[in-house]
């Protein structure tokens, strides 16, 4: 691992501390969503849609309440009526109605799974054994899955009416392609009429789920007086509960929300799924009702990453300089529109100086789960289609592919990808640390190819609040609204021993209630330690103030006699008041010493990234074997060394089951056929070799220490970098992810 | 339904609960004994996250049935330190950051201490092979079996000095 050599005089960030919360998280004790109960607490299930599309005729529930135990039951009738209106939810916006329609199909179901009604009961055996007691009566539909299917002419229509927005002049048929968006700048056509070289292909992925390992779960209690509590995991509480209340018609006021641990989301967990359901129980029986999902429901029922269809073609002069890059993709993005077309193009046209680009996404629905962000949505598709495509241009030029990338790689100031100029971006510098290390030029075994990629991801800011107290011994409490969901609360803690100058172990961090501090946007957009970091520091850095101005008072000296180091206040004739000693002196003040920061930093950067990736292909099975591998990340400055690599290890290994093993593979009714561990198959222990990373460091200069989002760019680059490694390895250009052995096998034996 | 009265031996403990005949053993331990270190992430015995020891066999408790366990020895995350002190294996996963949201923590650790009392010195391949029962979404496994490398190195220093 090559931890940067740190330059810089910091004495906390760069290093690697036991997180707050790892002995919780070691012996057992973190209390995660399925874990938690509260008094008096009973147990719900959810009945939902065996068919792929159909009408809902009538729901009798008659005998599922009439079974002994049976404490409510609930239908779409108990969801208050939506207006159609786009609200914020998670890191991305939806119409209401679509929310609502996720979380209890509203007249018609969408997909298998859908949930369509809910029981709760004295015990979850009697919730399951109700919920089977309901009848629905459908009229079935036809369904559509593949993206072909969905724009034919006579294809059925998952919502009736919907026009094609984005298109001008807009079309007057309704159709399943909800949205288009299309960057464009010269003429491209041209363009590659007149590029030297040329490469081009039509590119394939499916859907794949985030795969956290932790279910969706959560205990709602919903009173008489309309006051409600949730506790839940989940990547924003206080965004879940703003849906939440939206939904139900709720002051948001009245609906505290409180954040268990949560186990793993990767944009999954976003926005809702079982929280009004819950809540409806809960006022019906008047009780605290817990609804999880299963495995099976986690795949049938909530968001996975949409597949995508890709035509490309980029062009470039004799010496590698590219002319232009044209591309049309569709996303296979299941039953409700809002799917990442935007961030699609974004992704093509962001990393690479192109006179001439036309970019344009689909946003085509289809009768699977309406898809949800998943690290870095939109990107690790399309940029699969650009570097794998940038990858048989370099074969045709005869060029090393780190070497084209690098004669067109954007440097600060080049146009981003709507054209405005890249901030303090370090793209070259990532190209430059992999072509200088030891696996680029190590030697290959036999049935062996190396492939790299590179990519970027925008990352985010967002808002942010955060509370930074001292209690009388100095002892520090942070505390924030962003759940924890990789090791922040350490990045939380060393953020505010830096700029306190006090020992990592003296502050502790909380990440409160939605009663308890004010307002933080998901945890997403890769931008906790950004934006909530940010909010940390400027928190700290008021209550420095406050302790310099009180050292000074109590000192009789002015404020700029004081130099604070190492935790405390020295002052003219070695005169040292620690922080223990001003804190505990409060009473003598105008009060405790806290300070509360809000903010909604705008001065975000992209995150660039190049992985490397070694394969074995073996001929006779088509298995593919990931034998090396090293991921390159500018990430601004590294707070937390274990957990920003950890970030590029996680990052690297969800992009290569992508690559290798994950897709939703549907029968002819639109049933996942693979909806378990078993049959989707997620990396193992024994799939991965290391995974060796190396951290640039080009800090953001707008951020007190330089940070720049880390987590969603790794899974970037992965699926171009197994393709191409694979290509590297057979001498044949696989289009279609994943790269399972049935589809290498019968790809090598069709060019043998 | 009638229930059935179960009798067994938790962390060293005496414990008895009620059960459905077709109750899991992962529910029993989660619900009846409030023992939630154990988790459920799939049901299907693919995921190792609810992983305990039952009669010193590692298990996904997911996959037994609560009265299975009459009269046998069942060891849990919860009972993997002594008192307040870690085992070298929980030492080693906070040492090397060997966990993001921690979900699949405890059955790593339970399924890491039985790998390291059958075999004290595992090479790289074989604790991949040993964990592959374990998924985890966050770490890709790095720092996983980089922990577990180190805990067994302590733990055969410990054992010679011992």
């Amino acid at each position: 691992m090559n931890a940067p050599e740190n330059p810089k005089t910091f004495k906390v960030i760069g290093t690697r501390p036991v997180r707050p919360d790892g002995v919780d998280k070691v012996t057992g004790k973190a209390v995660y969503g399925p874990d938690f109960t509260t008094a008096g607490m009973i147990h719900g299930a959810i009945l939902r849609s065996p068919h792929a599309h159909a009408r809902i005729i009538s729901i009798d529930t008659s005998k599922a309440e009439a079974l002994p135990g049976v404490k409510a039951v609930v239908t779409s009738a108990d969801f208050p009526g939506q207006e159609s209106k786009v609200v914020a939810a998670g890191e991305t916006s939806s119409n209401l109605q679509h929310i609502a329609s996720t979380c209890m199909a509203q007249g018609k179901v969408l997909y298998i799974g859908h949930a369509v009604a809910a029981v709760a009961a004295t015990t979850k055996a009697i919730a399951e054994a109700a919920a089977k007691l309901i009848v629905v009566d459908y009229e079935v539909l036809p369904h559509v899955i593949e993206v072909e299917e969905a724009l034919a002419d006579g294809a059925p229509i998952l919502h009736e009416g919907m026009i094609t927005k984005g298109i001008e002049p807009a079309p007057t048929k309704p159709s399943n392609a909800s949205a288009s968006f299309t960057l464009h700048d010269g003429d491209v056509d041209a363009a590659l009429a007149a590029s030297a070289v040329t490469a081009t292909g039509k590119y394939r992925t499916a859907p794949v789920h985030q795969g956290y390992i932790e279910p969706h779960a959560c205990v709602a209690s919903w009173n008489a007086d309309g006051q409600g509590q949730l506790w839940i995991s989940s990547q924003g509480h206080f965004d879940l509960r703003n849906q939440t209340a939206a939904v139900l018609h709720m002051p948001i006021g009245d609906l505290r929300t409180y954040p268990l641990e949560i186990g793993g989301g990767f944009g999954g967990k976003t926005g809702i799924y079982l929280e009004p359901v819950a809540m409806l129980l809960s006022k019906k029986s008047g009780r605290p009702v817990r609804l999880t999902m299963s495995r099976e429901e986690v795949f049938a029922g909530s968001g996975p990453a949409p597949g995508v269809v890709a035509d490309i073609i980029i062009g470039a002069s004799e010496d590698g300089t590219l002319t232009a890059l044209k591309l049309e993709f569709w996303n296979q993005s299941g039953a409700y529109p809002g799917s990442t077309i935007h961030p699609g193009v974004m992704t093509a046209l962001g990393a690479y100086r192109l006179p001439a680009f036309w970019a344009r996404g689909w946003d085509v629905l289809s009768n699977f789960a309406g898809t949800k962000a998943y690290r870095a949505p939109g990107a690790p598709q399309i940029a699969f289609v650009v570097e794998s495509c940038l990858d048989d241009l370099a074969l045709k030029l005869g060029m090393d592919p780190i070497d084209l990338r690098l004669k067109n790689a954007v440097v600060p100031g080049d146009p981003g990808p709507v054209r405005l100029p890249h901030g303090k971006i370090g793209y070259v510098e990532c190209l430059e640390a992999a072509k200088a290390h030891p696996h680029w030029s190590a030697p290959l075994g036999p049935n062996q190819g190396r492939g790299v990629a590179g990519a970027f991801w925008g990352n985010y800011g967002g808002q942010s609040t955060a509370s930074v107290a001292l209690a009388s011994d100095g002892s520090v409490q942070v505390t924030t609204g962003s759940p924890d969901i990789g090791g922040s609360r350490a990045s939380m803690a060393i953020m505010a021993a830096e700029t306190l100058q006090v020992p990592y172990e003296s502050v502790r961090v909380t990440i409160a209630d939605t009663a308890s501090i004010g307002y933080s946007m998901v945890t997403g957009g890769s931008r906790v330690t950004f934006a909530t970091g940010k909010a940390v520091v400027v928190a700290a850095r008021e209550v420095l103030a406050t302790l310099v101005s009180r050292a000074a008072s109590l000192m009789g000296v002015t404020e700029d006699q004081i130099v604070w180091r190492d935790g405390a206040a020295h002052g003219p004739g070695e005169q040292v008041l620690t922080i223990a000693a001003i804190a505990g002196k409060a009473g003598q003040f105008s009060g405790p010493i806290s300070a509360e920061a809000a903010v909604n930093p705008l001065d975000y950067l992209p995150a660039f990234a190049v992985h490397i990736c070694d394969t074995e292909v073996d001929a006779e099975t088509g298995q593919v074997a990931v034998v090396r591998y090293t991921a390159v990340q500018d990430v601004g400055t590294a707070i937390h060394l274990d957990y920003v690599e950890g970030q590029l290890q996680g990052g690297a290994a969800q992009g290569i089951g992508w690559a290798l093993n994950e897709a939703y593979l549907f029968d002819g009714q639109g049933r996942i056929e693979n909806p378990g561990f078993l049959d989707y198959r997620m990396p193992v222990a024994s799939d991965l070799p290391m995974i060796d990373t190396v951290l640039v460091e080009v800090p953001n200069p707008a951020h007190p220490y330089g940070v720049k989002g880390v987590g969603e760019a790794p899974i970037v680059p992965p699926l171009a970098a197994v393709a191409n490694a694979v290509r590297d390895a057979t001498g044949k250009r696989f289009t279609q992810l994943p790269l399972t052995p049935d589809r290498v096998y019968a790809g090598l034996k069709a060019s043998a | 339904m009638s229930r059935m009265a179960i009798s067994t031996t938790v962390n060293g403990d005496p414990a008895e609960f009620l059960c459905d005949p077709s109750e899991t053993l992962l529910d029993a331990l989660r619900s009846s004994l409030g023992l939630t270190g154990a988790k459920e992430g799939c049901g299907s015995g693919d995921c190792g996250a609810c992983t305990v020891m039952l009669d010193g066999q590692m298990v996904c408790s997911c996959l037994v049935l609560a009265a299975e366990a009459e009269g046998r020895t069942i060891a849990t995350i919860e009972g993997v330190a002594e008192g307040s002190v870690l085992h070298p294996v929980q030492d080693k996963f906070l040492e090397f950051g060997a966990l993001q949201c921690g979900f699949c923590t405890p059955g790593f650790i339970v399924a890491a201490k039985a790998l390291l009392e059958r075999n004290p010195d595992p090479d790289e391949s074989e604790i991949r092979y040993w964990l592959a029962g374990n998924l985890c979404r966050c770490t890709g496994y790095d720092k996983i079996v980089r922990a577990v490398q180190a805990a067994a190195a302590q733990m055969r220093q410990e054992g010679a000095t011992a």
